[in-house]
Formats: C-alpha cells, sequence, structure tokens
C-alpha cells in the first residue's frame, strides 16, 4: 500500500492539451474521487497513474518511487473497467487468479488467496461460474476482486458503477466503501457523479479542461468553492455577479451581498457570490431577525413539489433564483406569490471572477 | 442463449422458408445433383457417355487400397495441407493482429486491401507470376544477386517449397480475414485488464488473445486445408515433375486418361478422409475454442 503524487503533470494529444500542469497528493489508504465532465481529463488521468499512457512531462510517484516511464504491468496497481473487462474465456475463479497466476505463484497459495478474494465481495460460491452468467453487479464484484488480489499498491476505479441501475449502484457504493475500509487500500475513483464523489470519498478533485479545479475534502469543496464551475459543478449553486467591495458584492442595481467566506479581493474588481439553495429561507413578509442577512426581493415563476422538499425558482431583475425548503407543512408558497429571500452571509462565498 | 436461438427458429421457419428457399434449390441443382452422378459414375466400370458397355464394379474404390501409390499421393497431399496451414498462421495471425488491434483508420483500410487483393487477381495469372519470379534468372534471382555481394543461384522453380509458397499466397487471406473478425471483436479493455494485472504480452497473448481468437483461426483452417489437399493448379504449374499429388492425380483422371470413374472415386475417398479428420479434430477444437 502507498500514496500516490502527482506532480506538474502535462500531456496533450496532438493540439488538444488533455491534462495541463496538474498535482495531486493521494493520501496513503485514503478513497480518493477524481471528478468533471467528460473531456475533462479524468480519465487521462487515471491512465496516466496506471500506466497506458505516458506523460508529455511531470513526475509520477507510488510510494514514493517514480514511475512515469514504467509500463503498466510493472506498477503493481489493481484497475477495475467501466465495462468490467472480466476475460469470457475464463471461469470467475481464473478471472480472479489471473494476476497470481502471470506470477508464477503455487496452485494452492492462489486457491485460498483467490476463496479469500471471492469471500471478501461476498461471491464465494460463484467460483466456477463463467462471467455470462453473472449480473452486472456480480461481475463488478469479480472485477473488483480481480483487482485486489495481486495486493496491489493503487485501486484505480473508472466509473466503475457507470454501467448499474440506481438502486445497485447504491448498494455497490456502501459495498466498494466497505472493502476499501477493510484492505485500507489508496483509492483514485473517476467518476462523474457528483453525488457519488460527494458520498464516498474522503478527498476530491474537479478537473476541467486538463486542469485541476479545486481540491479538498467533500464538505470543504461544496461550503467553501473557489469557483463558479466549482460551485456549480459539485452541487447546486446560485451565482450573482457584481463588483466586489472587499467582503462582499454590489450588484448592478445597488444592492449589498455580504460574503463570510472566500476570496480575498480588491474593491472594485469583477466578482461572483455563491449560495446553495438550501441556504435561502424564503418569506412572504419583510419583517426580518436577524440585520445581517442578505436579503432580496423577488416573484415566484416557479414551484416544484418533490416530496420532503420543494424548489422554488424566484425571478429577480433578469435572474432565476433557485431555493430549495424541506416540507416542513407550514409554508406553502405559489406560484406568482412577491417574496423576500434571506440567507446569512456565512452562507454566502465570494469567488473572483472567471 | 443457444436455446432461445434454436426455438425462435424453429417457430419462424414457415415464414423463413421465401428466404431459405432460393439458396437450397440452387445448393440442391448445383452441388447436389452433379454430386450424386459423380456417386453414380464413381461404380461404373466405364463412363455411359462413351458408348462402350458398362456396368457396375467397386474396382474404382478397391484399386485405391491396392495401389500404394494413391495412399503414398493422400498422404504428400495430407501434409501439403497441414504445412501451407500451418505457415498461413505464423503468416496470417499476426497480420490479422496487427490489422485489429495496432492500425486506425486509413492506414488500417490501405493494408486491408493489400490483403484482399489477390482475391481479385485471377488464380492462373497469380501462379504464372510466381513462375515468373521463382525461376533461374527470374526476378528473385535477378534481384537478390543485384543487392548481394558474392554470386548466388535462385532456382525455386519446379520444387516443393514453390508449390508451398505459390499456395501460402493463395490462401492466406482467408487466415487473415477470419482471425481477423474474432480478434476485431476481442474489447481492447480485456488486454488492458490483463497488463495491468501484471501480464506480459506473451503471457496475454497465450491465455486471451489465442483463446478467444480460437473460432477465427479454426474457420481459417478449415477453410484452408481442405481446398489445398485437393489442390492441383499450383502443384502443376509450380511443381512441375515434383508437383505430382493426390489433386493432381485426380485431374488427370477427368482431363487426360479421361477415365472418370476412377477420378469420381478417388475424389469420394478424398472427402471421406477429409470429413474424418474435421470430425476427429473438432472435439478437440471446440473445447479450444
Amino acid at each position: 500500500m502507498a500514496g500516490v503524487q502527482v506532480s506538474n503533470l502535462s500531456r496533450s494529444f496532438g493540439a488538444h492539451k488533455a491534462l495541463d500542469d496538474v498535482s495531486i497528493d493521494f493520501a496513503d489508504g485514503g478513497f480518493y474521487a477524481l471528478l468533471g465532465p467528460s473531456g475533462s481529463g479524468k480519465t487521462t488521468l487515471l491512465r496516466q497513474i496506471a500506466g497506458f499512457d505516458f506523460p508529455d512531462s511531470g513526475r509520477i510517484a507510488i510510494g514514493g518511487e517514480s514511475v512515469e516511464r514504467v509500463p503498466v504491468e510493472k506498477r503493481r496497481i489493481g484497475m477495475v473497467f467501466q465495462n468490467y473487462a472480466l476475460f469470457p474465456n475464463m471461469s470467475v475463479a481464473d478471472n480472479v487468479a489471473f494476476g497470481l497466476s502471470v506470477r508464477g505463484e503455487a496452485k494452492a497459495i492462489i486457491a485460498s488467496e483467490v476463496q479469500r478474494a471471492l469471500d471478501l465481495v461476498q461471491l464465494g460460491k460463484l467460483g466456477g461460474r463463467r462471467p455470462h452468467q453473472l449480473s452486472g453487479g456480480q461481475r463488478q464484484r469479480v472485477a473488483l476482486a480481480r483487482a485486489i488480489v495481486t495486493k496491489p499498491r493503487v485501486l484505480l476505479l473508472d466509473e466503475p458503477l457507470g454501467a448499474l441501475d440506481k438502486a445497485l449502484r447504491v448498494d455497490m457504493q456502501i459495498e466498494l466503501k466497505r472493502i476499501q475500509r477493510e484492505i485500507g487500500i489508496t483509492t483514485i475513483f473517476v467518476t462523474h457523479d457528483q453525488e457519488e464523489a460527494l458520498t464516498m470519498s474522503d478527498r476530491i478533485g474537479i478537473l476541467r479542461d486538463g486542469r485541476l479545479v479545486q481540491e479538498g475534502p467533500p464538505e470543504e469543496i461544496y461550503d467553501r468553492p473557489k469557483s463558479e464551475f466549482a460551485a456549480t459543478f459539485l452541487g447546486d449553486a446560485n451565482i450573482l455577479r457584481g463588483d466586489t467591495t472587499g467582503t462582499g458584492i454590489r450588484l448592478v442595481d445597488g444592492t449589498a451581498i455580504a460574503a463570510g467566506a472566500g476570496a480575498t479581493l480588491a474593491a472594485g474588481a469583477k466578482a461572483s457570490c455563491a449560495v446553495r439553495p438550501e441556504r435561502i429561507r424564503i418569506a412572504t413578509d419583510s419583517g426580518t431577525s436577524d440585520p445581517n442577512a442578505n436579503v432580496l426581493r423577488g416573484q415566484i415563476s416557479k414551484r416544484i413539489f418533490a416530496g420532503n422538499n420543494s424548489t422554488y425558482f424566484v425571478e429577480r431583475d433578469g435572474q432565476t433564483l433557485k431555493v430549495i425548503v424541506q416540507n416542513t407543512g407550514i409554508e406553502r408558497l405559489a406560484e406568482g406569490q412577491e417574496v423576500v429571500l434571506r440567507w446569512s452571509p456565512e452562507s454566502t462565498v465570494l469567488i473572483a471572477a472567471n | 442463449m443457444a436455446g432461445q436461438v434454436a426455438s425462435g427458429s424453429r417457430s419462424g421457419l414457415r415464414s423463413a422458408l421465401p428466404l431459405l428457399l432460393p439458396a437450397y434449390l440452387w445448393l440442391t441443382v448445383a452441388i447436389f445433383l452433379p454430386l450424386s452422378a459423380m456417386v453414380f459414375f464413381s461404380f461404373m466400370t466405364e463412363l455411359p457417355l462413351s458408348g462402350k458397355a458398362w456396368a457396375f464394379t467397386l474396382e474404382n474404390y478397391t484399386t485405391f487400397f491396392s495401389q500404394g501409390l494413391y495412399w503414398t499421393l493422400l498422404l504428400a497431399s495430407l501434409r501439403l495441407g497441414l504445412e501451407v496451414t500451418l505457415w498461413c498462421v505464423f503468416i496470417g495471425y499476426p497480420a490479422a493482429y496487427v490489422l485489429a488491434k495496432v492500425l486506425k483508420g486509413r492506414s488500417r483500410e490501405a493494408i486491408f486491401l493489400l490483403v484482399i487483393l489477390p482475391f481479385w487477381s485471377n488464380g492462373l495469372v497469380r501462379i504464372f507470376s510466381w513462375a515468373m519470379v521463382l525461376r533461374e534468372g527470374g526476378i528473385l534471382d535477378t534481384a537478390l544477386n543485384a543487392v548481394l555481394p558474392f554470386k548466388i543461384n535462385i532456382d525455386l522453380m519446379y520444387s516443393y517449397p514453390a508449390v508451398i509458397i505459390g499456395l501460402v499466397h493463395s490462401y492466406v487471406p482467408y487466415m487473415v480475414l477470419t482471425c481477423y473478425l474474432t480478434l476485431q471483436a476481442i474489447d481492447d479493455s480485456l488486454i488492458e485488464a490483463g497488463r495491468s494485472l501484471g501480464a506480459s504480452r506473451l503471457q496475454m497473448l497465450r491465455w486471451v488473445i489465442i483463446p478467444l481468437s480460437m473460432p477465427g483461426l479454426v474457420a481459417g483452417a478449415a477453410l484452408i486445408f481442405v481446398p489445398v489437399v485437393g489442390s492441383f493448379m499450383e502443384p502443376r504449374i509450380l511443381g512441375g515433375r515434383t508437383g505430382t499429388f493426390y489433386g493432381t492425380v485426380i485431374e488427370d483422371q477427368f482431363v487426360a486418361v479421361f477415365n472418370w470413374p476412377l477420378g469420381a472415386a478417388l475424389s469420394f475417398i478424398l472427402l471421406a478422409v477429409v470429413l474424418v479428420i474435421l470430425a476427429l479434430a473438432s472435439p478437440v477444437l471446440r473445447r479450444a475454442a
């Protein structure tokens, strides 16, 4: 087991910069999600760490040892592919045994290790089956068992849950997390599903156009995004734009918005404030208990009822703001109603204009 | 899955009949009838068309067993078939692998065209072109002597290697095409998965790629082995006097000696032997595939 350090990694395909000066420290034993839209470079980064492709410049170290020119078969990594990539000509047990057999391990050792790995993924009795006789979730488990049975230094997962249906995906998320904790392996997980990234990982790295946009624990990225992209890609966010006052912004119509967190900016520069929809309180009266609260007035253009919560779309000065309200059975506002939106400066993040 | 397909085709047989009928009608007229006539001839003393008196006999078949020559020639032809098939595997399989897994886009199309090109040229023209290449003072001889500092004499014409060269050239596209199809169906991520587990390229070939492309190898081998065993054109033109094989003897019976009954009998013995070989090999091959 070992940590992975990626430093100043760049890789271009023709004129396209797939990775542009990316540096991330993947801590030993951590569960790390690489999140980004398609074409953001997250899969390219994973393939660089795996060794399927070599960087143009930069360094990759696994357990402190430079590996950027080491081919994949010598890197001692475990990888799970999106389509599972099980060998169709072999039984489940032979699939799991493959990594140990090519190393020339003794048959008895292989048999016991394979059984242990299959037990770990709760498929202990299915060793004799062929991959085509298994369900999607079971294939996924076999692929995982095959990747970890060789005791790799790092476990790399390329959208491993992408091909599963929603209910199964949630089961597998929990399962994957349990197995990862149990063996304590450094895990790097590529996904475009923000919910998956939030619920599973210790740290998240958000990529966009080959660059690392922001990196940190899920709570930190969600509560203190450093860019509009990070704010809107990980979760929902209302973005208000204006000129910065140093501790907040002034909107075009002169309204001041105070921010309790975020970048320190020189007064007068263009900036944005981000606020999460669930942090905004919505009411019909203008009476206030908190004199410091940010206040905006608007009109409800649309309401979507989703059982445990409702989403209100509020029109204000040509912009639509999104507000999510828990269903407490008290407030039921109608479309067309004039409303007052209030939220605290602590829920507001100041972001430099991009 | 196979069960489902079988039951589906049974219930759909009535509606499939109009689609099947032309093919089966053609096969009946073009293959079954002439072959039946040949079976008939093979049990005759004389060809009825010649106007001479004829009778039924087993002599044509007993001749094969009473004369060691035919048996020797059949073994030589089987060996020829085996050698040509093996050469086609050694030459065709790597080419198919490169086509399916290494080349992409335009370069693949271009190389593919080169592989198929022999199909588009007349077989006789191909063989005579080889004759010009292989004979003493021919293209190969001249070219090698122009390059090499010392004098060598290359005269492969009318030899066993010439027959092999000609046949391999004619039949290697079958191996390339059948192997290409099965190799292309192998997902690249399987190869990547194997490498990530520490397998060398040779280990991947041995445990994953060859087993998964076995159906293509078997199909290619069958497509090559069967016609090569009965081949006569390449042995006759490129082999000369050394090119006497089972196929050329059958041809002689039909075009030179006009002993159709014996030619037909020898053909059916060949057919039987080939069928027995394929039947014996099929369990082994099916397990491998």
